[in-house]
């Protein structure tokens, strides 16, 4: 059957998609220094070396530090634009919108570059604050790509409903458009600050001294006895994130039911 | 005095003119249905009295307040939405009650309002539900509640039957008409179902293209179409072309295959002139009858039958009548002691004169 | 109905100006930035804003940049049709096969790898492709080969598949929300009208999933020609790509008029062939909103 053989080829994709977050663990709790097979014995001598670099948490908190404020403001960003694209019409919308969604499409190292020529020229010194200016732009399109279903699906007349039976505007927001997309939103902040901890092309280029943990990470590539820390910093840092999906993804789905909607979409 | 009165009501989308010059009274306590095709305005005007829609020209007075500047939330106006717009997100009762949040009444006295407001929906029990689990009929339920309990003057309708299936539409249909009567509020209702209107209303406005054609009770409308358009729309109609002629100092209306009769008075009345003109008869008005049959008094012609649709409790016929250039159309009660014709039957068709209607042409 | 988008434009204005001030300010204008940078020069560490050509006469000149650039397209291109075509029937599968309610879980499936450490998803190919890499250990432990196999990694072929590992989900959704569009009876009408399974797949699926391709093709062909850890990680000398020579002019050679020049060269080039693309498959998109 046709249906089968498609059925065996999804499943050997998936094992192509999943092999290098399956061998992470392997390697992380493997007490060999080279990374390779065969592997050695079991250790969790790796993470606890972790827990010794002074650097590496440092790194860390820049990073954190970087994705909550680019979360929240790409997400206010995104709800400004999901709200004005799901609700109003007005001059040049699609070229308006088009230009805020680019950064989705473009090469992150022509953001970089070209955020670091500006950055250069106007004097404004490398560091956490020109990361953030970076991430914000390229999180707000992804911010908007998960609020649009959201407001799209958020019925007008539930909001003149509101007004009608003696609402005020503020009201109308608080009580019927934030329960409604708070969901979005949730999903929305889960996602920028995923993306941002994981960016590293636009922070290796405008950090500064103020090094996030990707660029950590890179600068561990170079010094192979690093490598089995690296992996155990690699588990844990894919765990953390699958945890931070698997949230987003269920407020998503909460919010696509509470809404009635028909839920088949995913993030983008 | 009119409670809702609106004078030169003008509504512009970018250049579209959705709503031009509408004047309009609305009673106390009336049933008055907006009428029309889809985008004939209908929806555009009842949004406008309700707050949502702000015209450029015109005066909106409801109670004798100026609504202008009034917004929705202060005018004493409520609205069931075309889909309900039931707040998904909350129970059914915290959806009635929805709109007493504001008010300075105490909890005690919220709880017995929705209560009440709940049993006059027919919806005792379903207070704790969730809202967005409920079927279409139990939607609008919730909706006519949620509006009424906070005694608007004015409840305005927005076709909210056309999401429900044709016997929960009928039953509905009835249920509004006693809730109106119980209420004794004005309720404004737009729908597209000419059927609709004539069954629930007081009064109709008819609506063409931002227009009010014609303003008129069910009957009134029925009966006297003041335009082939109205005629049209409302009920089916056979439209008959001929001549207005004088003779003898009267006019005499010819019709090909119905032959000339003088006009009755009433349309004279009507200010008829001569020259070309379109008559109206509705099907009920032709009657088929055997061949050779008794005839009572009045007009009759014969003609031969070209198509017949059966309809259980009736049967309606096209005929082409003898000399006329094309088929009329005519409705049958089907009773056990009369034959349905089959096509091609040669029939008799008798008439009655008073039922003309007459479209002047052009 | 009366069209109630049309009510408040200015409210619309109001809200889109946040974020549009920000893509203009953070994205328009750090782009019209780099094009004029690119017309000046760099002398160590003074720049001379004089306007030239200098830049383009060098990058075009100079064969070690036509050669990254011709490698970066021919990579981004191999990239992209290895990504979609093994995308496309994973995407079909989850649209087709799975039952509807299970559909958001596969797709979920799908995207997870995609947001996790990109850094490390990369170093990972290179512990499975390298010399004694999770691959050649296992090819050796079955059989398969004697010696490890050493044109896997370092090189043009291991940065494609960790590339078309990497954007494997960009590709699988444009494709999957397409083929979710098709009415499921028009594959019915196709078959009703005489057409087999597979001719219908080619003459009703296909053409009504073109959007959902090219769009794919796109959405891996621009953001892989500008990718620099990859290269970097995995593709060994023979393997840079152009992003990696922007990265040394600007932050090594202290050269950053060349490089932004490079970078203006390359988005020209990538804005030109995607017009093309577009241009070519206008009459799959044409009538598709």
């Amino acid at each position: 059957m046709k249906g089968a053989g498609l059925r065996v080829y999804t499943a050997l994709y998936l094992v192509f998609l999943y092999l290098p977050i399956v061998l992470l663990p392997i390697f992380a709790f493997n007490d060999s220094t080279v990374i390779a097979f065969p592997l050695g014995g079991f250790t969790t001598g790796w993470f606890a070396e972790l827990a010794a670099v002074e650097a590496l948490h440092a790194a860390v908190l820049t990073s954190v530090k970087i994705a909550v404020i680019t979360a929240l403001v790409s997400t206010l960003l995104g709800i400004c634009a999901a709200r004005a694209a799901a609700r109003y019409r007005f001059p040049g919308k699609s070229g308006i919108l088009g230009l805020i969604m680019l950064p989705l499409v473009l090469p992150e190292i022509i953001v970089a570059v070209s955020l670091l020529v500006v950055f250069l020229q106007i004097g404004l010194p490398l560091s956490a604050l020109t990361v953030i200016l970076g991430h914000v732009l390229i999180c707000t399109p992804f911010a908007i790509a998960i609020l649009n279903p959201a407001f799209q699906s958020l019925d007008v007349s539930l909001e003149e409903a509101a007004v009608d039976l003696g609402e005020t505007a503020w009201g109308t927001f608080r009580l019927i458009v934030l329960p409604l997309v708070m969901p979005g939103v949730i999903s929305s902040l889960l996602i920028a600050f995923t993306i941002s901890m994981d960016e590293f092309i636009i922070a290796f280029f405008l950090s500064g001294s103020d090094a996030t943990l990707p660029v950590y990470l890179w600068g561990q590539f170079r010094f192979p006895q690093r490598l089995p820390v690296v992996m155990a910093l690699g588990s844990i840092l894919v765990l953390l994130s699958v945890l931070l999906l698997v949230l987003a993804e269920l407020a998503r789905r909460r919010g696509a039911r509470r809404r009635g909607a028909l839920d088949t979409g995913g993030f983008l | 005095m009119a409670l809702i009165s609106l004078t030169g009501i003008d509504k512009f989308y970018g250049t579209y003119h959705a709503l031009r010059g509408i004047d309009l009274d609305i009673a106390e306590g009336e049933f008055f249905s907006l009428l029309g095709p889809s985008g004939c305005g209908k929806t555009t005007l009842l949004r406008t009295i309700a707050g949502f829609e702000h015209p450029e020209n015109g005066v909106l007075t409801i109670d004798g307040q100026n609504m202008k500047g009034v917004g929705p939330n202060r005018r004493p106006t409520n609205l069931v939405f075309q889909n309900y717009a039931i707040f998904p997100h909350l129970t059914v009762a915290e959806n009635v009650g929805f709109g007493l949040r504001r008010s300075p009444l105490s909890r005690a006295d919220k709880t017995k309002a929705v209560a009440e407001a709940l049993a006059m929906a027919g919806l005792d029990g379903y207070g704790p539900r969730a809202a967005h689990a409920l079927s279409g009929g139990q939607r609008q339920r919730v909706a006519l509640a949620r509006a009424l309990i906070l005694k608007p003057k004015v409840l305005l309708l927005d076709e909210p039957l056309s999401a429900l299936d044709r016997k929960l539409r009928e039953q509905m249909q009835t249920e509004l008409r006693r809730l109106q009567r119980q209420v004794g509020i004005t309720f404004i209702l737009v729908t597209h179902d000419q059927e609709e209107a004539l069954i629930m209303s007081d009064r109709i406005a008819v609506m063409f293209d931002g227009r009010i054609a014609q303003l008129d009770t069910p009957e009134g409308l029925y009966l006297r179409p003041n335009s082939r358009a109205v005629g049209e729309f409302i009920g089916l109609m056979n439209l008959l072309p001929g001549m207005l002629r004088p003779e003898d100092g009267r006019l005499l209306a010819d019709i090909p295959g119905l032959g000339a009769i003088p006009l009755p008075p009433d349309l004279v009345a009507h200010g008829a002139a001569p020259g070309p003109a379109t008559f109206g008869l509705r099907p009920e008005s032709l009657s088929l009858m055997s061949p050779g049959g008794a005839l009572p008094t009045g007009q009759f012609v014969d003609g031969t039958v070209t198509e017949r649709t059966y309809y259980g409790d009736m049967t309606y016929y096209e005929v082409a009548l003898d000399g006329a250039p094309d088929p009329v159309t005519c409705s049958m009660k089907n009773l056990v002691s009369r034959p349905v014709l089959e096509r091609g039957a040669r029939t008799r068709l008798a008439w009655e004169p008073g039922a003309l209607i007459l479209f002047p042409d052009g | 109905m009366a069209d109630r988008q049309r009510s408040g434009s200015g409210r619309g204005m109001l809200l889109i100006s946040g974020p549009l001030l920000y893509a203009v300010v953070m994205l328009a204008a750090p782009m019209a930035a780099i094009l004029v940078f690119s017309f000046w020069t760099q002398d160590f560490l003074n720049i001379d804003t004089t306007p030239t050509w200098a830049n383009y006469r060098e990058a075009f000149s100079d064969p070690i940049y036509r050669e990254l650039m011709v490698r970066s397209l021919k990579i981004s291109a191999m990239v992209t049709a290895i990504t979609v075509l093994l995308a496309f029937p994973v995407a079909y599968f989850i649209s087709f096969r799975v039952r509807p309610e299970r559909k958001a879980l596969w797709i979920f499936l799908v995207t997870i790898p995609f947001w996790t450490s990109y850094l490390i998803r990369v170093f990972l190919w290179k512990v499975i492709l390298g010399y004694n890499g999770v691959l050649n250990s296992a090819l050796i432990g079955l059989g398969v080969i004697d010696e490890p196999l050493t044109l896997i990694l370092y090189n043009f072929n291991a940065v494609v598949i960790t590339l078309a590992h990497a954007f494997a989900p960009f590709a699988i959704l444009p494709i999957f929300v397409a083929l979710e569009r098709i009415d499921r009876s028009l594959l019915e009408a196709a078959l009703d009208l005489g057409e087999t399974r597979l001719s219908a797949f080619f003459r009703v699926t296909l053409p009504l999933a073109m959007p959902g391709v090219v769009g794919a093709c796109l959405i891996v062909f621009i953001p892989t020609i500008g990718d620099y850890v990859t290269p970097r990680l995995v593709g060994g000398p023979g393997g840079l790509m152009i992003a990696n020579m922007i990265q040394t002019q600007f932050l090594k050679l202290n050269n950053a008029p060349l490089g932004a020049a490079l970078a203006v060269i390359a988005m020209g080039i990538v804005t030109i062939l995607a017009l093309v693309f577009l241009a070519l498959n206008r009459r799959f998109l044409r009538g598709r909103s």
